[in-house]
């Protein structure tokens, strides 16, 4: 059990080590250095900066000196928590992501919640009632659901709530608490107003989830031991409720790692159809403005932040599932 | 009666089964698959989608990039099917003026006029599969243009035909999602077969690469890539760049298919016993192994399409894909991402609907195949 839970951390550590360089490639991308980049933004705000100034960050990042040592700075810099300037916005990196990173992973765990709270019960009773009506119901809505990816979703959702209830439904706060401090109230407010992104970026993991659920528990419906159960008189909710669905439930517990790079990667542009507060439409202008560190960062924290969360599903499924508990010694 | 009967339906399930114990494994595919409906189903709009993808300038009958203010934002025409209760589709020529309260343009059909629509009419002269010169059209209008007077599916706000941009954006977007899979199948064949086939550190290491690859979020890291792309790159080197970007993290999931395949047919008595004769690596796993596992590889490449299909059109469609004047689903559904716009014109969002129909056939076909190239499915 050990050795498998350091093996996973050691991966998550490997993956979000790559993920660094992965980001570090993204901000040395563009032609130039990104003081140049910085250099002409600022002139073109009316603020020019210094040649003193161009030396002195020049100097911080190493700029002249190889690759490697460009790289190794710049983790030294995140290592103290510093992510670098934004320049569109002339504040700490971290001062402007902060909200609105926090705002994606509510929207993303919204998702995975809807997800499973609805995928779940169909997918049982798909199973258990195969080729009803509603079984076909849902299949071929699951298809559906699938074919249609995120943004186009909340482009017809966005579309028919303007159009016939000529509401924007858009945005995570209503006006009055957009720019509010945090309170109670503000909170309740978001909290009325994340059905419908969460709903947009679960369709189709919920779709995917439904299939997986279905077939799992085919699997062990057919298996012996249920057929036992039965004949010894067991209630029917209870013959499929006690093992078969815990059983099944297992890989669906697994897929969680990678629902959640996916509703991550989902949230980012569904955000920006759907104006909503996240990192989304951040990385978007960052990346036309050529503001890498921004854009860097963005990349950066989401990655490492969806490493944990698939490292926390990762022992939650080992704490789930005793075969990995026990199996791997 | 029975007497006679008896024998003959005996006969004729042996000869059944004589003719499975004969056909070949892909004739047997071939029955599977046919009795999948929807894949099927899937199969023939695919064929009509790549139809479409070969004939666009027959099927376009407007210059998809030639923009004219006067003509914005156009509704969908309607059509008259009948005229005088027989079967002559015409339209009525519109005009347009401005509202004078909202400055709106507004377009008129002007209803005593009669442009009947021809089909194989002439148009603008193109190369038919860029072999034969023509100027033939399906649709073409009579004694007019019809690039002015015919809009089956609406204009734009620069006035531009939807009907032919979604056309041109059909053959764009589909043949993005061959070119990736092609790169995606080459990387994935390559490493996953290696991987499978070597096993041992060069295993584990390709194993590790997929595993970190997988728990990435794909489209901040793709819009990082596609954004460094030099603002001067024309519009075909844009389209293989994309390509590149969009393949470099598909190829995972077509190397974890073909990773497995070899790893089971590796333990195989045919294997073995081709080993045991004496036939070089090579011939192993080119006679031998791949011939058992193409059908899978087939079905997992139909699979990987869409995704491709969507990363394009989701990546173009924030403009950081393909950028005008190249035309995509992507790039046409630039145009309906601000809601006001789509609640006054609609018809905005038509290109939605081949995206989905496509998704759906290629879905459909995939899991067609894989049931199909699954003896024991």
């Amino acid at each position: 059990m050990i050795a498998y839970m350091v093996r996973r951390i050691l991966l998550a550590l490997l993956t979000i080590w790559m993920i660094t360089i992965l980001s570090f490639i993204i901000i040395q991308l563009p032609p130039g250095d990104f003081v140049d980049t910085y250099a002409n933004t600022m002139s073109a705000g009316g603020t020019g900066i210094t040649q003193a100034e161009k030396d002195a960050l020049r100097e911080q990042y190493g700029i002249n000196q190889p690759m490697y040592v460009q790289y190794l700075k710049w983790m030294g810099l995140i290592m103290q928590g510093n992510f670098g300037m934004a320049i569109e916005w002339g504040r700490p990196v971290l001062d402007v992501i902060g909200d609105r990173l926090m705002l994606t992973i509510v929207i993303s765990l919204a998702a995975i919640v809807f997800t499973w709270a609805l995928a779940l019960p169909i997918g049982i009773y798909s199973a258990v009632k195969r080729y009803s009506f509603l079984d076909y119901l849902f299949t071929f809505v699951g298809f559906i659901g699938l074919a249609i990816p995120g943004f186009m979703l909340a482009l017809i959702v966005m579309y028919v709530g303007f159009s016939y209830f000529g509401s924007n439904i858009g945005g995570l706060f209503s006006a009055d608490y957009a720019e509010a401090p945090w309170s109670m109230e503000k909170v309740w407010d978001l909290i009325q107003h994340l059905p419908v992104p969460a709903i947009v970026l679960g369709v189709s993991g919920t779709a995917q989830m439904i299939r997986i659920m279905r077939s799992n528990l085919l699997d062990e419906l057919r298996k012996p031991y249920v057929m036992t159960a039965r004949a010894r008189g067991l209630a029917e909710s209870r013959v499929i409720m006690k093992y078969p669905v815990r059983v099944a439930l297992n890989p669906f517990i697994s897929t969680i790692g990678y629902l959640l790079p996916y509703v991550v990667s989902g949230s980012i542009i569904v955000s920006m159809v759907l104006s909503l507060p996240t990192v989304g439409p951040l990385l978007l202008k960052s990346l036309v403005a050529q503001d890498m560190f921004l854009a860097g960062t963005i990349v950066l924290l989401l990655g490492v932040l969806t490493v944990i969360g698939t490292l926390i599903s990762d022992l939650l499924l080992m704490w789930v599932d005793p075969r990995i508990r026990l199996g791997r010694q | 009666m029975s007497e006679k009967t008896l024998p003959q339906d005996s006969v004729k399930t042996t000869v059944a089964e004589e003719k499975i114990a004969v056909a070949t494994q892909w004739q047997l595919m071939w029955w599977r698959f046919r009795k999948h409906k929807l894949a099927m189903i899937g199969v023939v709009v695919l064929i009509l989608f790549y139809l479409v993808v070969a004939c666009v300038d027959f099927l376009a009958y407007a210059d998809p990039n030639e923009s004219d203010a006067q003509r914005g934002l156009i509704a969908p025409q309607t059509i008259e099917w009948f005229d005088n209760g027989e079967f002559k589709p015409y339209v009525h020529p519109l005009k347009g003026t401005r509202d004078p309260k909202t400055f709106k343009r507004v377009y008129v059909p002007d209803m005593d006029t009669k442009l009947p629509i021809v089909f194989f009419g002439p148009g603008f002269s193109y190369k038919f599969l860029g072999l034969i010169e023509t100027d033939r059209h399906l649709f073409s209008v009579e004694g007019a243009d019809a690039y002015k007077t015919l809009f089956l599916f609406g204009t734009d706000v620069q006035g531009r035909d939807i009907w032919s941009r979604l056309i041109y954006g059909t053959q764009t977007s589909l043949t993005i999602g061959l070119v990736s899979v092609a790169l995606s199948l080459l990387l994935g064949v390559t490493l996953g077969g290696m991987s499978g086939y070597y096993g041992g550190v060069f295993d584990t290491f390709i194993q590790r690469i997929i595993e970190i690859l997988r728990s990435i979020p794909t489209i901040p890291l793709w819009m990082g890539l596609t954004a460094a792309l030099p603002n001067d790159w024309n519009v075909t080197q844009v389209y293989f760049a994309i390509t590149i970007i969009i393949s470099l993290i598909g190829w995972t999931e077509l190397a974890r298919v073909v990773r497995g395949r070899f790893l089971s047919l590796r333990q195989d008595d045919f294997v073995m016993a081709a080993e045991l004769l004496g036939c070089s690596k090579a011939r192993i796993i080119f006679r031998h192994m791949v011939p058992s596992f193409v059908s899978h590889i087939i079905a997992a490449t139909t699979l990987a399409i869409p995704a491709m299909i969507i990363s394009e059109t989701s990546l173009s469609f924030l403009g950081l894909g393909l950028r005008p004047p190249a035309i995509s689903w992507g790039v046409l559904l630039q145009d309906a991402q601000n809601v006001q716009a789509l609640a006054i014109s609609p018809w905005l969002l038509i290109p939605v609907l081949p995206v989905i129909v496509a998704v759906l056939a290629f879905n459909f076909t995939g899991d067609g195949l894989r049931d199909a190239a699954d003896p024991y499915g």
